[in-house]
Formats: structure tokens, C-alpha cells, sequence
């Protein structure tokens, strides 16, 4: 039967089984959202701006496991999303972006809301497509939903004139997609395996350190097992949290920039580093030169063979899944004659223990003024440790990441590559909707916050109840920490003047607002807001404007060249 | 050091905007491009020269690869190959120069294509050193015009780069 380009569109989103849309429309779509118009099956969520769109989709995406779909119209919607596509790229999210464009013929005519998406797009996405004949579009969205969670995960975007959404083709969705182009290494070498396993068994000061690819590819069973099996200490980056239960003894906490110091030190002092899915970024280790150490070898397990080798040299380069590489070490550690050097191990631990004695995280609890650290603490107490937290960038997003012990994957959602302020609270939307019923936190600023605080609106429409811990310290508080440190305390345009009353906001747009000034209400106030299963709660937590990040490695300088808070 | 990438990409709108941006987004060195469909015609074969450490040219090929419209990408330089590249020279050739060019076309096998009382088009091809050496022969205020096509390259004996 022929159909339309429009028709197609939504056809093929049904065979991928695609629940949720976060979009906005516009001219060039709009025969594509009469469709939406004319079926149920595929639920449109209208955002208020199509950042908030790419966010939502994205928060769905990493708190599920699915890709996350977008539609956007022509010109502004599309440079709008840039922002969340680029977002979603940096941390390798599966997405599929539709985005509108002009009339075939109308192209490079400079016509209304006319932009090069494809080009515009192109740094930031996997890959992206111009879809110029309706008969090449249902194979072009097969394509692009393939692209997007094969391989190294990516946000791909299709782009659609509107003349190919009115123009009829035979429809048929492929069952599959094979591209002669595209071919990911998916499983890792044996021979480097079986070599990865025999230095990592050999090792007296081994280091686990894990990242977000293990929580893109579900390893995180497989990386607790066999972290657990060997005993051996395991620091998760800010993208892998979760990966390894943060409450287990084994367990030494984030490392990098505002890591852990016994994490920090152990990835420097160590004669064996395995890197999970993770890639030696620049706020990991520092700077490459100072954490070089000859008489350390390096095993690298990654998807992407251009992570490897890329900021550090590595001894055991092995591409391929994870999830597949950590199962088949497994079964070689296991079926080892050989066992971890006990006695290294035991002087490695005493070490390691050493450096714990620091207590790197401690913090003013006499303080009469709220310590975010504080309000971070009691949302993890409050929520049972069960919540999704959904983080916008800034302190606030340091201390999350150091205070909420996250024990599963997937249950912290934040922008760690590109580090998009306004993120929190659109992918926020995207977890509860997946999620429904789950406990749903938006940790965030008053500076981030109110880069996608159009978003309220939405979540009044689809009645989600998320609840926004927002520490508000009047500054852009990671700014004004740079400046103290490195500015000579000159704070340029890092003071929030002329703040909105957020309780009065929050009821404007229909929600439930709430401040709270002293620590003693911190924990009630928690409390009180998780209560309210069906309404989004804005607690709007005054802390103090002094507090910094803590330990904190400075941009350039070593991993073992820590700020810690007792030196100040 | 030098090395002469050859690549095979489908032959799509916009693969060589993900090729050249690439190399811009990350600050590799492009010396020279070529590319032209192969006997295939839905693929393509780039020839790329650049320059860079063993390690920024491990980057560059692992960047490359991973483009999704890139099929196969082989580092010439890493064994034995061809390379070739042609230039279009037009120089003055007048009066008692004039023989002096002809001789020295010769000389370094060059074809005159195009022929006026006052120049000729000189059609040479080889390596890009032996056209510069060609041009460092002639007097520089003879040279009118030139242009290069950019190397291209192709590996020796059994050494094939194809589907």
C-alpha cells in the first residue's frame, strides 16, 4: 500500500516500538504531527522549548536502556537541539533526532526557517542523514535507529523536507540494516583477553577503574562479580556511577578533578590500571604527562578503538563490548590456577586505607548555615538510596555525584561530557516518564535551573511528580570557586543578582514551592516533599555561599596534586 | 613525518565535508586531498596527504574508520607504493627562452599541451618533489599559473585496497 512520507514516519516509529516522542512542531513538520493527530499508539510529549525535547529524550534513554526519539521543525527547532544532540554525543547516548526541513526544491534558497541541519549537526551526532526521495525514508529511520545503539552509542538525526512527508511510497519497514560502512568490533580479542587476565592476576597494586560504558552496554553485574572475585579496590567515574555499588567495601569513590584522594592516589601509585569503558578525559587524570608512570601497565577495554591509545599509551588495548570482555575475563580468572598475591593485596589495602584516613569528604556538619553537602546526604538517606537523580552541571553536581551513594546503573543521570547547565530538569521529565512511579530527584543550581525552568510547564501537563532540590547559593558556584582559587577571588559576573522567588514560581506554574533556610528543617522538609507521590515539589534549599568542592585537582596539574579542604 | 592516507568512502553527498571537518575538528594537518569515484561508482577513493607523529596518525585512522560512511583506510606510506601527482604549468616562453623551456619540459618528461607565441602549458607528472624540482629549474618569474592536482597513490605489487 503507498503511503506518505508522513504516514511512514509513524509507521516505522510503531515497528521500533517507540513509547514516547518529546518534540515541538512547527511548519515543516506538520504534516508529520497530523499523523501524531490521527493514532495512539506512539505518545507525542509537547516540551516548551526543543532543548528540553533532546534532554527528555536523552534522561529516557539512560535511565532505560531504549533510545530516546525527538522531532523538531526546520531552521530554529533544529539549532535549538543542537545543544541536547551535542549533549547526548559527548556522553555517547542513543538518540534518533527527526528534524523538519524545506521543500526539496526550496533547499539552499535561503527559505523561511531554512538552516543546514545536516551540516550544522555534523560534528555532534554519530551520523546523520538527508532524506531527499520518500522512497528511501523508511530504510534511512532504520538506519538511523541501528546506528544510534550499535557499536559506540550516538545520536544520529534524519532530516526530512516537507515534500518528501507529502510525497507517497510503498511501504515496507526492514527487519534489519546492514551497512558495508559500518562495521563495530564487537567482541574482543581472546589472545589480548587471556593476556589482560594473566597482568591483572599477576598485579600487587591493581586499580579497577570503571566508566560510562558500563553502564551504555549493562556490564554492571559483570563488572561487580568480577571486581568482587578478585578483590581488588574500584573507582567509577562520574559517568560510571553506579556501575559498582558505591557502598561496598571495594569501593573507593569517584576519582578525578573532585575525586576521592585514596582514589586518586591509587590510580597513580598502582602497577595495574584496568580501564572499563572509560577514557582517561582530561578531568580524570589530569595532565597525561604527570600521570605517565613507566612501571605501570595499562589494560584498556573499550567499544571505540579511537579511545584507546588517544590521551594515554596503553599495554592491553581489547575493543569490544564490555559486558561480552568482562564475562570471558570472568571465566578465565575462574578457571585460573592462579590466585591474587594475598600478601601484595593486604599491603596494597593497608595503603589504600591510609589514604582513606584523610576523610577527603568531611565537611563543617556544625555549621548554622545549610551545607549542600548536607542536603546531598539527607536526600540519600530520605530516598532510601533508590532515587533517579537527575543533575543539572555545577557544585551542586560534584556533590551529588560525591554524597548520594549510588548502588545500581542508570540511576544517575547527568551531563558529564559536554556539561550542559539546564539539563537536569528536561531529562528528568524523560526518567519519571519511563520510570513512572519511581522516586525522581532533579539535583540542581539556581544558575542551571533556570536554563530550562520553561520545562515547569511541561511537567504540569504530564502531571510529573519530580522533585527539584535546588542549592541555592546565589553564585555560579563552580565559577566562583575558579575565581577564589585561580582569579584572585575576583568574582566576575559569578553573582546571581535578581533571583525569582521559587516558591512563588514554582505555584505560578502549578507546582508546589518550598524554602528552606536551616539545617534543621532540611530533613523534614525531604521528607515531607517525597510524601507528595502526585505533585512536582520545588525545594528551593538556601545554602552556604562559601562552600566549595572538595578534594579538587586543579585544571593542568597531577592527580596526586589535590586541593584538599583541610589545606585552606 | 609524511604519510599518504587512502581511503574508500561511499559515494554520498557530504562524505567529504565529514572527512575535511574532521581533520579540522581536530586539528590534523591536511598537505593535500584527491578523490574521484573508483570502477565502482557508489564508492569513492580519497587520497589524503598529511603530517604527523606515529601517534596523531594512528589517531587520524582510527577517526577516520569510524566515520560511517568510511569503508577502508590504508596508511601508502607504511610499504612500498606509487605516488603521483600532476601539475598544469603555464610559463612565459619567449625569444631565446623559449627553446630553454622546451628543453627543460623535456628533460623532466613534461607534455606541452598548449602552445602561444608568448607561453606554453606544461602537463608534468611524478612525485611532488620532482614538480617542485621542476619548478625550482625554472626561473620563478617565468611561471604564469600552476596547478596541482595533489598526490595520489596507489600500493606496489600485491599490496590491493578494495572491498
Amino acid at each position: 500500500m503507498q503511503l506518505t512520507g508522513a504516514e511512514i514516519v509513524l509507521r516505522c516509529l510503531q515497528e521500533e516500538g517507540v513509547e514516547f516522542v518529546y518534540g515541538y512542531p512547527g511548519g515543516a513538520v506538520l504534516n508529520i504531527y497530523d499523523e501524531f493527530f490521527k493514532q495512539d499508539k506512539v505518545k507525542h510529549v509537547l516540551v516548551r522549548h526543543e532543548q528540553g525535547a533532546v534532554h527528555a529524550a536523552d534522561g529516557y534513554s539512560r535511565s532505560s536502556t531504549k533510545t530516546g526519539v525527538c522531532l523538531v521543525t526546520s531552521g530554529p527547532g533544529v539549532t535549538n537541539a543542537v545543544t541536547g544532540i551535542a549533549t547526548a554525543y559527548m556522553d555517547s547516548i542513543p538518540l534518533v533526532i527527526l528534524s523538519g526541513q524545506v521543500p526539496t526544491h526550496a533547499i539552499g534558497q535561503d527559505a523561511f526557517q531554512e538552516c543546514d541541519a545536516v551540516g550544522i549537526t555534523r560534528p555532534c551526532v554519530k551520523h546523520n542523514f538527508l532524506v531527499k526521495d520518500v522512497k528511501d525514508l523508511a530504510v534511512t529511520i532504520k538506519k538511523a535507529f541501528y546506528l544510534a545503539a550499535s557499536g559506540r552509542p550516538g545520536p544520529v538525526l534524519v532530516d526530512i523536507p516537507k515534500d518528501v512527508t507529502q510525497a507517497k511510497a510503498e511501504f515496507a519497514y526492514p527487519k534489519t540494516v546492514s551497512m558495508r560502512s559500518y562495521n563495530p568490533v564487537t567482541k574482543g580479542h581472546s589472545g589480548q583477553i587471556k593476556k589482560a587476565v594473566q597482568i591483572l592476576l599477576e598485579a600487587k597494586r591493581p586499580m579497577i577503574y570503571a566508566g560510562g560504558g558500563v553502564i551504555l552496554n549493562n556490564a554492571a553485574a559483570q563488572l561487580t562479580r568480577l571486581v568482587r572475585s578478585l578483590g581488588y579496590p574500584c573507582t567509577t567515574t562520574l559517568m560510571g556511577l553506579g556501575g559498582f555499588p558505591a557502598t561496598d567495601p571495594l569501593y573507593t569513590g569517584m576519582p578525578g578533578m573532585h575525586g576521592t584522594f585514596e582514589t586518586n592516589m591509587a590510580m597513580q601509585h598502582c602497577d595495574v590500571l584496568i580501564a572499563v569503558g572509560a577514557r582517561f578525559d582530561d578531568r580524570v587524570i589530569g595532565n597525561p604527562a604527570h600521570f605517565f608512570r613507566a612501571d605501570r601497565k595499562i589494560i584498556h577495554i573499550d567499544i571505540d578503538p579511537s579511545s584507546i591509545s588517544k590521551r594515554v599509551k596503553v599495554d592491553v588495548p581489547i575493543v569490544g563490548y564490555v559486558a561480552d570482555v568482562l564475562d570471558e575475563m570472568q571465566k578465565l580468572v575462574d578457571g585460573s590456577p592462579h590466585r591474587p598475591d594475598a600478601g601484595a593485596l593486604k599491603a596494597w589495602w593497608a595503603e589504600i586505607a591510609e589514604w582513606r584516613g584523610k576523610k577527603c569528604l568531611e565537611y563543617d556538619r556544625s555549621s548554622s548555615l545549610i551545607k549542600p553537602q548536607f542536603v546531598i546526604e539527607k536526600l540519600y538517606e530520605v530516598t532510601g538510596g533508590d532515587a533517579f537523580i537527575c543533575s543539572d552541571v555545577g557544585q551542586h553536581q560534584m556533590w551529588a555525584a560525591q554524597y548520594y551513594k549510588f548502588d545500581r546503573p542508570r540511576r544517575w543521570i547527568n551531563s558529564g561530557g559536554l556539561g550542559t547547565m539546564g539539563f537536569g530538569l528536561p531529562a528528568a521529565m524523560g526518567v519519571q516518564m519511563v520510570n513512572p512511579g519511581a522516586t525522581v530527584a532533579c539535583v540542581t543550581g539556581e544558575g542551571s535551573i533556570q536554563m530550562c525552568i520553561q520545562e515547569l510547564s511541561t511537567c504540569k501537563q504530564y502531571k510529573l511528580p519530580i522533585k527539584i532540590v535546588n542549592l541555592n547559593n546565589r553564585y555560579l558556584g563552580m565559577v566562583r570557586q575558579w575565581q577564589e582559587f585561580f582569579y584572585g577571588n575576583r568574582h566576575a559576573e559569578s553573582y546571581i543578582d535578581a533571583l525569582p522567588d521559587f516558591v512563588k514560581l514554582a505555584e505560578a506554574y502549578g507546582h508546589v514551592g518550598v524554602k528552606i533556610e536551616k539545617p534543621g528543617d532540611v530533613e523534614g522538609a525531604l521528607r515531607e516533599a517525597f510524601k507528595l507521590k502526585d505533585r512536582l515539589v520545588f525545594m528551593d534549599f538556601i545554602t552556604d555561599q562559601t562552600e566549595n568542592v572538595f578534594p579538587m585537582v586543579p585544571g593542568g596539574k597531577g592527580l596526586t596534586e589535590m586541593i584538599l579542604a583541610e589545606e585552606l | 613525518m609524511r604519510h599518504i592516507l587512502s581511503i574508500l568512502v561511499e559515494n554520498e553527498a557530504g562524505a567529504l565535508s565529514r572527512i575535511s571537518g574532521l581533520f579540522s575538528a581536530r586539528g590534523y594537518n591536511i598537505e593535500s586531498l584527491t578523490v574521484a569515484p573508483t570502477e565502482d561508482p557508489t564508492m569513492s577513493r580519497m587520497t589524503i596527504v598529511t603530517v604527523g607523529s606515529e601517534d596523531v596518525i594512528e589517531q587520524i585512522t582510527k577517526q577516520l574508520n569510524k566515520l560511517v560512511e568510511v569503508v577502508k583506510v590504508v596508511d601508502l606510506t607504511e610499504g612500498n607504493h606509487i605516488e603521483r601527482e600532476l601539475m598544469l604549468v603555464k610559463v612565459r616562453a619567449a625569444g631565446k627562452d623559449r627553446d630553454e623551456m622546451k628543453r627543460l619540459a623535456d628533460i623532466f618528461r613534461g607534455r606541452i599541451l598548449d602552445v602561444t607565441d608568448k607561453s606554453y602549458t606544461i602537463e608534468l607528472t611524478g612525485t611532488g618533489s620532482k614538480l617542485d624540482a621542476f619548478l625550482q629549474a625554472i626561473e620563478p618569474g617565468v611561471i604564469l599559473e600552476t596547478v596541482r592536482t595533489g598526490a595520489s597513490g596507489i600500493g606496489r605489487g600485491e599490496r590491493i585496497l578494495r572491498v
